[in-house]
């Protein structure tokens, strides 16, 4: 079976691609950009999609999702996280090994790489743990994750605090070129936190993390990549400092990306108000000089990617007390319209968003996605970046719904989504 | 006016006016509680379930005074600090109390916000006797309260509010309440625990007691809690009392008639040297029985409000 995709407008940053043009697919992989389309049209053998007025670009690549399982099924599955990713647009996920057992080792690598490869329908690549148990103490079994499939480690969720530890996970890493990736938060200057220190923790008596809490990291964090050479990728970037501290080290040439999340550029503390559970997540959400400096960032592309820290939890669970809450959001199916919005405001072009959900991410974790180029898999999203929706639980496919943009009327829709030549989502 | 809401949650939500509604009110309920028969039908046949997740028996008692000098029926519900974060969860034991037949909720929690759990939840009416850091909003009302009865106004008195600001809910609801009603309102005590986040409140800050005095009405002591000082907030008890706590000295500096305050029980010789907490008794007395009057002009008004809507 051949998918023919005609008349939208191909958007490629891998390949400087923008025009309109058609697609031919074929066992799975991109075949060939058709000038003509009239004989394909009659081959019985040939579907085909009509992407008029829609924008066609590589499926989207995400670098920071938790996939719950094994573990925490009730929250999701590796399946009903492909599901969210494909109504996304999201072709290719990458799951942090927060899991239960957590993924320190390689039969847990295995475990979910055969889930993924029976139960899900988009591409998933683990990150492995950078200690045992993330307990930051002593290096996890690294190479034989990386053997396993791992792309990178990390102990998201918690920092490695102890700094000679990390400091050999980045030499250790450096075998096997892999990053180290980083949650940088110091979990005593955050203590008991449970949002950004400011006006309106300081209004809820909550108890707050102040900035410090993640500048300080990743500056030690740099500090350490310095010294040993190491690719170093910190997440979900929320303030200010880190964007200054970022910016300053790669002007100097150390090995570091950076990843920025829809809803650091998107909300701010405010949120919070009402004590707003939906709104909790790590690094909290921060004040407008933070996301605007977040927003400058992605322009000046200090922040490479983007990437969702899409995080599960079941309404029961967020339905509590602020401070009993966990921290997270979903962001997996609201990724697209929320970073539309940049382009709206005109802080992005379309291409330069696409690049940093596609080709970008892709290149930090060396995966091989995130391209249309004659050859690759047929791996792609097909979208209306001006079509109008309201974001409400119905049509949440992940398992839970806990997401502070429930109710919010945004542009941007997926059409379809295909993972190696075959149609996994269609709205 | 007449007063429209169905929960009160604390001050920072409610304007100049309701503020001024509520004092007014609790005038009229005062009067009640010196009769013979201390009783009015207000809340007959509603059933009031005080819901307190931490032991206070002093705010509890002056409740369950106020809601049955209104005639309502009584439940209460206690349940100590561990439950909170074992077993049953707030909501569910909450929904509970309602399909038993309560219509108003007061709750007293250790975590700021679980007052807006419920009311977000549940058709109740939410009274917060106490949340967390967040706000204290009848023992404010109180204050607010004594404070116009002894100074006959609360527009342009300078009003300290000293100690642990970071962690007080007394303070927060004092903060919004003094602020709203035209009192210039100064906080002090160690930077470990003043706020750094405190504009929007207009509070002014100040981290030496004496100069903080200079000038006062209302001298407002918060108490210390006594578990903070094996924490890193500040070196000793002793050291918070030589620069932190009032003695008469210091008193000097304010105003001649300065009144002195306290939302009790004291720290004898650490807020308030023993001497200003014997002086002070009889301010802090009415404070108490003041909180009964406050609490009853809280339940009518939203028993009211709920009745209207
Ligand atoms: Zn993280």
């Amino acid at each position: 079976m051949s998918i023919l995709i005609k008349g939208g407008r191909i958007i490629d940053p891998s390949q400087k691609m923008d025009e309109k043009a058609n697609i031919l697919i074929e066992n799975g992989k991109v075949k060939s950009f058709p000038k003509t389309t009239k004989k394909l049209e009659q081959d019985k053998k040939v579907k085909v999609i009509n992407a008029k007025g829609k924008v066609v670009s590589p499926g989207f690549v995400d670098i920071h999702v938790h996939l719950r399982e094994p573990g925490f099924e009730h929250k999701e599955t590796i399946s009903s996280g492909c599901k969210s990713a494909a109504a996304g647009g999201f072709t290719t996920i990458v799951c942090m090994p927060n899991t239960n057992p957590i993924n320190d080792n390689a039969s847990v690598t295995e475990y979910i790489m055969l889930k993924a490869r029976t139960e899900g329908i988009v591409n998933v690549f683990p990150i492995g743990a950078i200690t045992k148990g993330e307990k930051g103490e002593s290096l996890a079994q690294i190479g034989e994750m990386y053997e396993a499939g791992c792309v990178g480690v990390s102990d998201d969720g918690v920092p490695v605090m102890n700094s000679k530890v990390l400091r050999h996970a980045m030499e250790y890493v450096q075998a096997f070129d892999i990053p180290v990736i980083s949650h940088a938060e110091d979990i005593n200057l955050s203590g008991a936190g449970v949002m950004n220190e400011g006006e309106v923790s300081t209004q809820l008596g909550l108890a707050g993390i102040p900035c410090a809490s993640e500048d300080i990291i990743v500056s030690r964090d740099i500090t350490v990549a310095e010294l040993t050479g190491a690719r170093l990728h910190i997440c979900h970037v929320s303030s200010a400092g880190s964007v200054r501290l970022i910016k300053a080290a790669k002007k100097r040439g150390v090995k570091v990306t950076a990843e920025a999340t829809p809803h650091h550029f998107t909300l701010t503390d405010e949120a919070v108000n009402q004590y707003n559970t939906n709104a909790k997540m790590n690094p909290p959400l921060r004040t407008e000089k933070d996301r605007l400096a977040v927003i400058q960032g992605l322009k000046d592309d200090t922040l490479d990617a983007i990437a969702t820290d899409h995080a599960p939890h079941s309404e029961d669970e967020k339905k509590v007390e602020f401070d009993l809450a966990p921290f997270g959001i979903i962001g997996l199916e609201t990724c697209l319209p929320l970073s539309l919005k940049l382009v709206e405001d005109k802080v992005l072009s379309l291409n330069k968003m696409i690049s940093k959900m596609t080709n970008i991410p892709s290149d930090i974790l060396k995966l091989g996605k995130g391209t249309l180029a004659v050859g690759s898999a047929a791996d792609v999203v097909i979208f209306d970046p001006d079509k109008e929706i309201t974001v409400d639980t119905d049509m949440i496919h992940s398992k839970s719904t806990n997401s502070p943009f429930i109710g919010w009327n945004l542009k941007g829709k997926v059409e379809h989504t295909l993972v190696n030549g075959k149609v996994v989502f269609s709205a | 006016m007449t007063f429209q809401r169905k929960h009160i949650l604390g001050l920072e939500e409610l304007s100049a006016e309701e503020i001024t509604l509520i004092l007014d009110t609790a005038e009229s309920m005062k009067e009640v509680s010196e009769r013979d028969v201390k009783k009015v039908p207000a809340l007959r046949g509603v059933t009031v379930c005080n819901l307190f997740y931490e032991p206070s028996t002093r705010t509890r008692s002056s409740f369950e005074i106020a809601e049955k000098r209104l005639s309502a029926d009584v439940l209460n519900f206690t349940s100590s600090h561990s439950s909170v974060t074992k077993g049953e969860t707030l909501l569910d034991t909450a929904r509970n109390l309602e399909a038993m037949g309560a219509s108003v909720i007061v709750i007293r929690h250790p975590l700021s916000g679980a007052p807006w759990l419920l009311a977000n939840e549940l058709d109740s009416s939410i009274i917060n006797a106490g949340d967390g850091s967040h706000e204290h909003p009848s023992q404010a009302l109180l204050d607010l309260f004594t404070i116009r009865e002894i100074k006959g106004k609360i527009k342009g008195l300078k009003v300290v509010i000293a100690g642990d600001i970071l962690h007080s809910r007394v303070a927060r609801s004092n903060i919004w309440g003094l602020s709203k009603l035209g009192a210039e309102v100064r906080v002090v005590g160690p930077p470990t625990l003043i706020p750094k986040y405190l504009k929007q409140t207009k509070a002014k800050t100040f981290y030496n007691l004496d100069k903080a005095i200079e000038g006062a009405d209302v001298v407002m002591m918060l108490r210390i809690q006594m578990e903070r000082q094996d924490s890193e907030y500040f070196p000793s008890l002793r050291e918070y009392s030589r620069f932190f706590g009032l003695k008469r000295d210091k008193l000097k500096k304010a105003k001649k008639n300065v009144t002195v305050m306290h939302p009790g029980p004291i720290n004898r010789g650490i807020e308030l040297s023993s001497d200003i907490a014997d002086d002070a008794g009889s301010v802090i007395l009415d404070q108490v029985s003041n909180g009964i009057a406050v609490r009853m002009a809280m339940f009518y008004l939203v028993a009211s409000a709920r009745r209207n809507q």
